[in-house]
């Protein structure tokens, strides 16, 4: 605030001047015309004798002013000639260092966008995301009653709501569409602290079973389809399962990431069937914490009201326990790891590229040094030359900092351009990506930093060295000194970073290429799938489903260029979930939840997915209700529950054996991978279609041609089966795995340190190569004398490549240590490789060597070159 | 104008020297000052009256003389300047080795000596 008193102190000085000056020559006049002179003779006279008062003022003024100003903008305008006169350095050290930046505030937006920017919600950090757990899923999904009771017996959360998924056809003139949405209990939107921005609320009460069926609308809902009109509310929302008012319309900027493609939400006003059990697990917990309550009692809390429970209901609750943790957490969570590992990338590569501009600035200074003798011995104090290079310094940075901060916009909007249009609502936030606030303070912190090791190292030579020694001329001997001893020092940290960038880089691809060729347990190749949504009200009982089903098959079996098609309630891939208890006939059992996945599939769809048959049958057409019931397990549970026991003939039902559910083992077929990529495999247990059909009918179709030209027949193949059905998510099998949220986060963060790593590579090697020639321009006189003494043109060879290589050594081996110490910081974001992973590691010192190697050889070739006669003349 | 062939600047500080002095024996404001620098003077230095301001400005601001806005006998707005405490140390030292100056000029200026 000094500066500010001295600018007022600055006026008001100016202020008094010119009221005394104007005081003292009213004087003057006054005293003249006293004398008898008329008034105008007597301004003439005053005036004549005062001077020039505008002149007196500015000197007065100029007595105010602030040197160091004056000094500073000529010391700018000095560096912009230096810099100017210098273009290939400037322009490098601009474009080096703005990449650097670039990189760095483009991830830090992420970073700001997903972890540091609150989310759309009153008070946000008081929200928590409540679930049950057990043993395989640590954030599993919430029962309705337990749900019931979590509300009522907690005294933790000031309001505990309930939301799933509410996904439905809605009618159209163009017939039924699929459209996403959200099922909630009324206070749902409360808790958030959102209201709508029309309309009303949900009134508490309103999902009980006796209120209307009401629906709010997404803002973009909302647009797409009423066009944004005012007079919404009070219109009627024509759903499969029947007409719903529409109440509200939700904000702009309201977003809900764990339900991100919701367009429409409506209350669980009408339970479904399963929502009716205890043990059906399909809703998820939001809940504002009370004043002074931590994340931590709260779970404590629910923890103990989830084993009274497990005492209370044994059979449906055994090992439920609770779970909760931020709804900050449950959100960009899973983003996290990566995001901080890429600021950790970005950081290293802005690193490396300071150090190389750094050693640009030291290279320059050291040929500047005859220049700062001469302006020294003229009289410019040291702390003059500082500023200098202070100012230099500085206007390189800002130039690199504009420039970083036009490229990382441009860089953020290519990026979320590239991420496909579905995955993006899952990470809504991304949404409130730019050069906000905090990320332009952000570039302006390492801007700053920058700047002032720019500063430091050039004045870190100047105050090692007497300046005057510079003005003699060709005093070469010692001029190289304090480069020729940091030079090598700064290489070897640049190896070093390159060389961890690269192993992270490394390490990042081949868990990418791991993930993208885990075993699946089928070929995905020529794969094309759809799911079908059709409307409760027409397909409600097992019987017109099973129908549907087989019309569906027959229908798509028909078509030209399917191989074959198989049906199942969720598709491979979609995730593990949708668990059965299995109990096994003629077996101790205690009560504990034998979890599984468990899926209805058709006959034909093993062998359309080409999935291995590893003993007894495949499922056959004739396995219908009127059969006995059969199953088919996978490897995994085939290995869990019947290691060294053939499970062919084996039968297994629920939890209580009952009649009906009782089924007997006829196949173990190979692990189809039904979670996503990098989820672990669970036992699973395959019913077929026709003997318990589900509504939910997913397809997969082989496909002799391009599955994904086939993906539009197929829809139109439904439509024409019946304009009711809706379906979404028609994608190709490759397509599923490829687009995948999880190869999707592997592959941006193996493509991003990929690239980072390859700009340490090539700055890291440029450096070497800088300090390598330096040292043969420096040594050109001794090569020479070598040379005129008979050294051959190997041992000169050996001579400078045995200087660098020790660079390199010594730079790659502390690299490999950081390497692998960074490797085990960033094993969570790793898939299916070791953090010590040899061959990443012995690829990166053979690559990182080999053009070590060769920057080093060039420079090196030259000094072979150097004739002697001419390099003794050079003096 | 008649004939003043020799008009001679004064060198650095000096009139800040003669303004401190006069200060000493009493304060004054910018009129009174150069009016009373002319008259001692006798009209043999030629000062502008408006260089008088400059000066006073670098003496204000290095804190060597303090100026305060009142009213003169006259019934004039009139800021009044005083010496303050390090101006009158400063006033010492510069008069001293001023006179050091002198002295040593005058020395060498003087006709048939030699050694």
């Amino acid at each position: 605030m000094n500066w500010l008193k001295g600018l007022f102190a600055r006026r008001r000085a100016h202020r008094d001047l010119s009221e005394e000056i104007r005081e003292h020559l009213e004087e003057k006049v006054d005293e003249l015309v006293a004398s008898g002179m008329t008034r105008a003779e007597a301004e003439h006279a005053a005036r004549r004798e005062f001077g020039n008062a505008s002149l007196v003022e500015r000197d007065g003024q100029e007595v105010w002013k602030w040197l160091w100003m004056e000094n500073l903008t000529s010391d700018l305008r000095f560096a912009l000639r230096m810099l100017s006169k210098n273009p290939a350095f400037t322009f490098t050290a601009i474009v080096v260092l703005g990449l650097g930046l670039c990189v760095n505030v483009a991830i830090f937006a992420f970073v700001d966008a997903a972890l540091l920017q609150p989310l759309p919600y009153r008070d946000p950090s008081r929200l928590v995301g409540v679930y049950e757990s057990v043993r395989m899923i640590q954030h599993s999904n919430l029962s309705y009653y337990d749900y019931l009771d979590w509300r009522t017996q907690n005294r933790v959360f000031s309001s505990l709501d309930v939301y799933g998924g509410g996904s439905r056809l809605m009618n159209t003139p163009s017939g039924a569409v699929f459209v996403w949405g959200g099922r909630a209990s009324d206070g749902f939107f409360r808790t958030l602290g959102v209201s709508p921005m029309l309309g009303r609320d949900f009134y508490q009460g309103e999902d009980l079973p006796n209120a209307a069926p009401t629906v709010i609308l997404s803002y973009g809902a909302w647009q797409k389809w009423f066009g944004g009109r005012q007079d919404v509310i009070g219109q009627t929302v024509s759903f499969s399962d029947g007409p719903y008012t529409v109440i509200g319309v939700l904000p702009r900027e309201f977003h809900f990431a764990l339900r991100g493609r919701a367009e429409f939400w409506t209350t669980l006003r009408e339970l479904e069937p399963c929502e009716k059990r205890r043990s059906c697990h399909n809703l998820y917990g939001v809940a504002r914490l009370k004043d002074g309550v931590t994340v931590r009692m709260a779970q404590d809390e629910m923890q103990s009201i989830a084993k009274q429970l497990e005492a209370q209901y044994p059979d449906s609750n055994r090992g439920q326990g609770a779970s909760v943790v931020s709804l900050s957490d449950a959100i960009v969570g899973v983003l996290r790891p990566t995001l901080l590992m890429l600021m950790g990338g970005a950081g290293l590569l802005l690193l490396i590229a300071s150090v190389n501009v750094a050693n640009l600035m030291l290279v320059r200074s050291e040929s500047r040094r005859r220049e700062l003798a001469v302006r020294a011995a003229l009289g410019a104090s040291k702390s003059r030359l500082f500023v200098q290079f202070v100012a230099e310094g500085a206007l390189l940075v800002v130039a690199a900092a504009v420039m970083g901060g036009f490229a990382a916009q441009w860089a953020m909007n290519l990026f979320i351009r590239a991420i496909p249009a579905d995955l993006l609502l899952s990470v809504p936030f991304l949404a409130g990506l730019g050069l906000h606030f905090r990320v332009v303070v952000f570039e302006g912190l390492l801007a700053a930093s920058a700047a002032a090791l720019f500063s430091v190292t050039p004045i870190l030579r100047l105050s090692m060295q007497d300046m005057r020694a510079g003005l003699a001329q060709g005093s070469r001997g010692s001029s190289g000194d304090v480069w020729r001893r940091l030079g090598p020092r700064l290489v070897i940290a640049q190896l070093a970073i390159a060389v961890v960038l690269l192993v992270g880089a490394g390490l990042l691809g081949k868990s990418l290429y791991r993930l993208l060729h885990v075993e699946l347990g089928f070929h995905a190749d020529h794969l094309a799938t759809l799911e079908l949504v059709a409307p409760q009200t027409q397909y409600a009982g097992d019987e017109q489903t099973r129908a549907l089903g087989r019309l569906v098959v027959n229908r798509i079996a028909a078509l030209p260029g399917v191989v074959s098609v198989g049906t199942a309630n969720q598709l491979a891939l979609e995730g593990n979930g949708s668990t059965h208890w299995i109990r096994f006939q003629g077996r101790p059992y205690h009560g504990e939840h034998n979890e599984v996945n468990g899926r209805q599939v058709s006959a034909a769809y093993f062998t359309t997915l080409q999935a291995r048959l590893l003993r007894g049958r495949f499922f056959r057409d004739g396995d219908d209700a009127s059969k006995p019931r059969v199953a088919i397990i996978n490897d995994a549970l085939a290995r869990q529950y019947f290691a060294g026991e053939d499970p062919i003939g084996k039968i297994v039902g629920d939890t209580d054996l009952s009649e009906k559910s009782l089924k007997e083992i006829v196949g173990v077929v190979e692990n189809v991978r039904e979670g996503a990529l990098d989820e672990e495999l669970w036992p699973a247990i395959y019913e077929p279609f026709n003997q318990s059909p589900a509504n939910d009918i997913s397809m997969v179709v082989r496909t002799s041609q391009s599955e994904e030209s086939m993906l539009p027949t197929l829809v139109a193949a439904l439509r024409e089966i019946d304009p009711s059905i809706g379906t979404i998510n028609g994608a190709t099998m490759n397509q599923r795995m490829n687009e995948s949220p999880t190869a999707y986060l592997h592959r941006s963060s193996a493509w991003l340190v990929g690239g980072f790593a390859s700009l340490a590579l090539l700055l890291s090697v440029v450096g070497l190569y800088g300090v390598v020639a330096y040292s043969v321009s420096q040594r050109t006189r001794e090569i020479g004398v070598r040379m005129a003494l008979g050294a051959q043109r190997n041992s000169v060879y050996e001579l400078i490549l045995g200087d660098a290589g020790r660079l390199i050594a010594v730079g790659i081996v502390a690299g490999l240590v950081c390497g692998v110490a960074a490797a085990v910081l960033m094993r969570g974001v790793l898939f299916g490789v070791a953090s010590w992973d040899l061959q990443t590691l012995a690829s990166v010192t053979v690559a990182l060597g080999m053009f070590a190697l060769l920057a080093s050889y060039v420079p090196a070739r030259r000094a072979t070159r150097v004739d002697p006669v001419v390099a003794l003349r050079h003096e | 104008m008649s004939g003043k062939e020799s008009e001679r600047d004064l060198f650095p500080g000096a009139l800040e020297m003669m303004i401190l002095r006069t200060l000493k024996r009493h304060p004054l404001h910018g009129y009174a000052l150069a009016q009373h620098i002319k008259r001692t003077s006798n009209d043999l230095l030629q000062i502008e009256e408006g260089s008088l301001y400059p000066a006073l400005q670098r003496l204000l601001k290095d804190e060597l003389v303090k100026a305060e806005w009142g009213i003169s006998a006259t019934n004039r707005r009139v800021r009044t300047y005083k010496l303050t405490a390090a101006g009158a140390k400063h006033l010492e030292k510069e008069v001293s080795s001023f006179e050091k100056m002198l002295e040593g000029i005058t020395r060498v200026l003087a006709p048939g000596e030699s050694s």
